[in-house]
């Protein structure tokens, strides 16, 4: 219980420092995006088309309007019906143009969302699977709330970087470019002015939304900390009302409060003093333009239409251009965000079976440990087992006891390959468990967990959790071998009955009755049970030993356990010391021995004796 | 809900399946508002200035089509004699742009801070009336339905704050644009906004069709979301039973039906695109034609003509973000609702009128006739009636669901009892504050609850003026201090969550620490049922009998060594006190108690059906 490494979080942190900080990481990152974007090639090249058409729709409306305006000026001395005629024809260009802008813009929306929805659904898929692939190693060290984390929110930054990044960058290149050039090419001196908001717009925006990407994580944080604090208080409601500590709570509440909505002020500040600034910069340009091309058209060297097409182009230039602070926003989401899931998804697993090792052919079902020395992954230099050597026949009830930290529930995590060996050797039937494929091991092996883990769906789909086609009978059998099936029969809805929140609520003992029969279910040739019936009461225990006993001719049994009742009938028991085998034998013979066990006999016997005295 | 159609049925699902909340509330809701209001109104300036601010904001917005428009026809156009009018028109240019600047500053600068203020408040409202609310409506919600209210609903709010200002811009927008393009040419304004009724009519009938699209996709996205917290919570098991495989397959059919989803709500939303632009289109073509030949034939100044293709540009805008606001204050209703919810959550036990602080106490408990129930319908406790003594130490037995629990509460008046009477020291637990209770009594429970915090934060907790030898004397006494010691900070050392990295036996001696350095007269202790390996069981039995000192003592016992040291075992059975004595005394009555002695149990809890 107390042998596992202290969790520490390294796995994931030393991902940020790797890839985040480094320029070319994040041009990496940004890459492998773009190629994943476009894993769905026809949807990205048209949503890209789409955008370059509507924005170069987009400049000629301006043109146009400003034609109509010239219309009805130089025509005005020359009154004749093809003024009418041409006004008419500048209409339906607008109305044509206008329509099909429409059009391409939403093909252009549509298909730029459609592309991040298929980029979230590639890296959702592969994130699912590596959670599963990598090995029990990585998953000590790494806080599941991070994974979390990192699978939603990381994930969901990273997925729209097509329509934030890439196709708003086309956008911008056309309408900035293009329409850019076209006023430079009508009035180069207006031009220039009307063009001098987009650099101040541009600075103000990215800077603001680089500030606004920096806070939000602190932000997050400090959210963060005041949902613990309401979470812990929630959950532990009864320890505050014990102690009367409302109060306390209350104060740890405003501190943390206070602390979120300081940075949520300080974010209003950043937002309103860069949106000010844009508006300002945009309006003075306008200003400008008015001015200087008002004393043109005076002066007759502009024509009023030419001036209404600049101001009109302002307008629409206005949106896109506020918009570059999102496009190094999405940049700095991306490589950041992408970086993270991007350094999860390359780890390899520490354990894993070669596709072609083939899979474990059992025949008269033999463990052997040769001289096994294990430490975790974690903690290298401190060794849970040294040199560990036994074997186990068919038909064979191993008990296996020792005090916390000798390295007795490790023993057991070994054989299903949780982890790999530091040295020696694991065989079943005389193959090497590293040399044949995963998932045939695990068939063949199952440890019934000391934390029992059920999920929330019916008890039927709980046991069969590890064979989810087997049939009712097989279930229901299952079920009564491990001593809960007539529990789950008086229940309403037997089998499909729901477990968790809002489902049955199952004693320790009941869940861990559960999980027993989750593991008899595939029948497997080693069942090794790592200290699962701590909860269960003795009399239960031994039906179940009982019951048990019929499987347990056809294959290896292994007892953890540090309560003695619970292995004494084993056909052997080892004793474990600081990951030695110390000592061997029935319980009679260890008793007869005066060692460890003897004593470990007269603790737990004895107990209430002594403290009587 | 799982059953797929192979031929042999796959009992398999990933991710649980809870109900989704609704979404979307009616719009308007007088109450909700009313309540809501009441957190605002401390902001009311803040609110009233930057309503203002936005009326003056929009009016300068509404202005800079005029301005041109002077400026075109009474300065560009009017010959040498327009150029003073130009540069008074460019004045006003300069005047409006710095009022929009100073307006929009103040507008969004006060609003967001006063929305963020009023969140923050309503989220602290309803914290702090959880404190106080029933237990008994504790016990029965979950956590994680609490704090989607605390975050998400609370969220909610807040758009709807900062976004119902905006909207009486909005509405001045649309209505100053109307008016101003009716002033400025009734004829060609009443022709190009009938266009207007038809986006509203395109709008109204798309608006239900979006929000059920919005809604779908909202519950798919959780249904992907709960599967892969499963995932990760699960690992271990799965890799264990070999089901990556049909987890795999499972998942992605989750994650491809939150793509169609998806797909289709973005059709949906975008499907108005080309509706609004041909529609503007439409506007802007008349006005080219109509507009122009109206300049044609002088009726009309062209830069009257120029106005209005401004104005048409704009006009759509304040109608998109109304329809918006629309959605936003259905949502904003259903989230107000469920605020609301937790704020009505009825406090059930409150100080009396007058009720006086228990100082001083000799520390004894007493049940007089006191029967319970969480429904009152249904006692849980029936006719109890004991009395413990000053520095007694009683041990409670029973099987789950006989009462021991409850009866425990009732002592700290968690609840309040349906008839009969709880003292301590003699007096009634309902005519004395609750502060001053919780100070007479420390508690144990069960499940050693340990803070994200230091250990030594642990250990103090409420008892802040506990200095730092105070709680270290604290931890010796009880055989903790050497294993806190060799953690890496030794007092300071951070928990991580519920003390994670602690094993169970060191847990439930920080919890008994935190009791002892509570230092109350009565100690109330519920014995954890977790099995520990033996050595670690002695530490603890050790320091239960060095908590036990001096104080009065109740216990729920699950060990037979706590029982056998106690002054006097209670049996309890069906709520009822059937047995009482010592170990001695019990043993040869041959009652119940001796039956589950016999029967050599690990723990007196755990036994199936009763006995």
């Amino acid at each position: 219980m107390t042998s596992k490494p202290n969790s520490q979080r390294p796995a994931l942190e030393v991902m940020d420092v790797a890839n985040a900080h480094s320029l070319l990481g994040g041009l990496g990152t940004l890459w492998r995006m773009t190629k994943i974007a476009f894993l769905t090639p026809w949807a990205a090249t048209f949503a890209i088309l789409a955008t370059l058409v509507s924005s170069a729709l987009q400049l000629m409306i301006p043109r146009l309007l400003g034609q109509a305006i010239d219309l009805t000026q130089t025509l005005a001395q020359d009154q004749s019906g093809g003024a009418r005629t041409a006004l008419m024809w500048t209409a339906l260009m607008v109305l044509g143009v206008s329509a099909l802008r429409g059009l391409f813009t939403t093909f252009q929306n549509y298909y730029s969302e459609a592309v991040n929805h298929y980029t979230g659904v590639e890296l959702r898929l592969r994130y699912y699977e590596q959670v599963q692939r990598l090995s029990f190693g990585f998953h000590d060290t790494v806080h599941s709330g991070d994974l979390i984390t990192l699978g939603l929110l990381d994930l969901d930054g990273a997925r729209q970087f097509f329509s934030t990044g890439l196709a708003r960058i086309v956008l911008l290149a056309v309408l900035i470019g293009f329409g850019g050039a076209m006023l430079l090419r009508t009035d180069f001196t207006l031009g220039l002015m009307a063009l001098s908001f987009v650099p101040v717009v541009g600075w103000f925006s990215s800077i603001s939304q680089l500030r606004l990407r920096l806070t939000w994580r602190d932000l997050q944080d400090r959210m963060a900390v005041l949902s613990r604090v309401m979470e812990e208080n929630l959950g532990g409601i009864r320890v505050v009302r014990a102690f009367g500590a409302g109060d306390h709570e209350l104060d740890k509440f405003d501190a943390a409060s206070g602390k979120a909505l300081t940075l949520a002020h300080d974010r209003v500040d950043i937002r309103v003093r860069s949106t000010g600034i844009m508006t300002l910069s945009f309006l003075a340009a306008m200003g400008l333009v008015l001015w200087i091309g008002g004393e043109k058209v005076m002066a007759g060297t502009m024509s009023v239409g030419t001036l209404t097409a600049f101001l009109t182009f302002m307008t629409i230039l206005q949106m896109p251009v506020r918009q570059l602070g999102l496009l190094v926003n999405s940049f700095a989401r991306t490589s950041t965000c992408g970086a993270r899931v991007f350094a999860f998804l390359d780890l390899q697993p520490a354990v894993s079976s070669p596709s072609d090792a083939p899979d474990l052919q059992l025949s008269d079902i033999t463990l052997r440990f040769d001289n096994v020395d294990f430490a975790y992954p974690a903690a290298p230099d401190v060794p849970v087992l040294r040199g560990l050597s036994f074997s186990a026949r068919k038909g064979e009830t191993i008990g296996i006891i020792g005090p916390p930290g000798s390295g007795k529930s490790t023993l057991a995590h070994l054989i299903p390959r949780y982890y790999n060996l530091t040295g020696g050797r694991i065989s079943i039937d005389g193959q090497d468990i590293a040399q044949v494929s995963l998932s045939s091991l695990r068939r063949a092996a199952i440890v019934v967990a000391q934390d029992v883990f059920l999920f929330t769906t019916t008890l039927e789909n709980n046991i069969a959790y590890g064979e989810p086609r087997a049939c009712v009978e097989a279930i229901e059998r299952a079920a009564d071998d491990a001593q809960i099936h007539n529990h789950i029969d008086d229940l309403d809805a037997r089998y499909h009955t729901l477990v968790g929140e809002r489902g049955a609520s199952l004693s320790g003992g009941q869940r861990q009755r559960l999980t027993i029969a989750r593991a008899l279910l595939p029948k497997p040739s080693i069942l090794i049970f790592d200290d699962s019936t701590a909860a269960v009461d003795a009399a239960t225990e031994a039906r179940l030993r009982a019951a048990l006993q019929a499987g347990a001719a056809d294959r290896v049994t292994l007892i953890v356990a540090h309560r003695l009742n619970s292995l004494q009938h084993a056909d052997r028991i080892l004793v474990l010391d600081q990951g030695r085998l110390v000592e061997t034998g029935t319980h009679a013979d260890l008793l007869a021995q005066h060692g460890r066990y003897r004593a470990l006999y007269d603790l737990q016997t004895n107990a209430e004796d002594r403290e009587g005295t | 809900m799982s059953d797929h159609a192979t031929p042999l049925t796959l009992r398999a699902v990933v991710g649980s399946h809870r109900p989704e909340e609704e979404l979307f509330g009616s719009v308007y809701d007088p109450a909700i508002i009313r309540r809501i209001g009441a957190f605002v109104r401390p902001y009311r300036r803040e609110f009233l200035i930057s309503v203002v601010a936005v009326l003056i904001f929009t009016l300068t917005q509404l202005a800079v089509p005029m301005i041109i428009r002077h400026a075109i026809d009474k300065g560009v156009m009017a010959g040498p004699a327009g150029m003073g009018v130009l540069r008074l028109s460019l004045l006003a240019f300069a005047v409006t742009i710095a009022v929009n600047f100073i307006a929009s500053h103040v507008q969004e600068t006060v609003v967001g801070k006063a929305a963020e203020n009023v969140l923050f408040d309503i989220r602290r409202a309803m914290f702090a009336h959880l404190q106080r609310v029933s237990l008994s409506f504790m016990d029965k919600t979950e956590v994680g339905r609490l704090m989607s209210r605390l975050q998400g609903d609370v969220g909610s709010m807040q758009e709807f704050l900062e976004t119902s200002v905006l909207s009486v811009g909005d509405i001045v927008l649309l209505f100053g644009i109307v008016t101003l393009m009716l002033y400025l040419d009734v004829e060609l304004g009443l022709i190009t906004l009938a266009v207007l009724p038809v986006l509203f009519v395109v709008r109204l009938y798309w608006l239900p069709l979006a929000r059920d699209a919005f809604i779908k996709a909202h519950q798919t996205n959780s249904a992907v979301n709960g599967a892969l917290a499963e995932g990760i919570h699960a690992s271990r098991t799965v890799q264990a039973m070999g089901r990556e495989g049909v987890n795999a397959s499972l998942y992605r059919d989750k994650v491809l039906a939150n793509l169609a989803t998806h797909l289709h709500a973005a059709r949906l939303a975008q499907v108005l695109v080309p509706v609004v632009d041909t529609l503007t289109g439409l506007s802007m073509a008349l006005v080219v034609v109509l507009g122009g030949s109206m300049v044609l034939d002088r009726q009309l100044d062209v830069g009257v003509m120029v106005a209005f293709l401004f104005y048409i540009q704009r006009f759509f805008d304040p109608i998109r973000s109304l329809t918006i606001q629309y959605s936003v204050m259905q949502r904003a209703m259903a989230s107000g609702q469920r605020l609301i919810e937790v704020l009505d959550v009825p406090v059930s036990v409150v100080d009396a009128p007058g009720a006086m602080d228990l100082d001083q106490t000799d520390g004894s408990v007493e049940f007089d006739h006191v029967t319970f129930g969480y429904n009152p319908s249904q006692p849980v406790l029936h006719d109890l009636t004991f009395r413990v003594e000053p520095g007694q130490t009683v041990a409670l037995v029973g099987p789950t669901g006989s009462g021991k629990s409850s009866a425990m509460a009732l002592i700290h008046r968690f609840y309040d009892v349906t008839s009969g009477t709880v003292r301590i020291g003699g007096q009634d637990v309902r005519q004395v504050t609750q502060a001053s209770l919780s100070r007479q009594i420390a508690m144990v429970l069960q499940e050693p609850y340990l803070f994200t915090g230091t250990v030594l934060e642990n250990i103090r907790y409420n008892t802040t003026t506990a200095s730092r030898e105070a709680v270290i004397a604290a931890a010796t006494a009880l055989g903790a201090d050497a294993f806190i010691r060799a953690l890496p900070q030794g007092y300071d050392t951070m928990l991580g969550e519920r003390g994670g990295s602690l094993s169970t036996g060191q847990r439930q001696l920080l919890s008994f620490a935190r009791a002892l350095v509570a230092d109350a007269p009565i100690l109330v202790l519920d014995e954890a049922t977790a099995s520990v390996d033996s050595a670690t069981e002695q530490v603890i039995q050790h320091a239960l009998r060095t908590l036990l000192k001096g104080r009065t003592g109740l216990v729920i016992a699950h060990r037979l060594a706590t029982v056998r040291h106690a002054d006097k075992i209670m049996v309890l059975q069906a709520g009822r006190l059937v047995e009482s004595g010592t170990h001695g005394q019990l043993l040869a009555q041959a009652g119940l108690y001796a039956k589950l002695y016999r029967a050599n149990y690990a723990s007196f809890d755990d036994i199936e059906g009763g006995v």
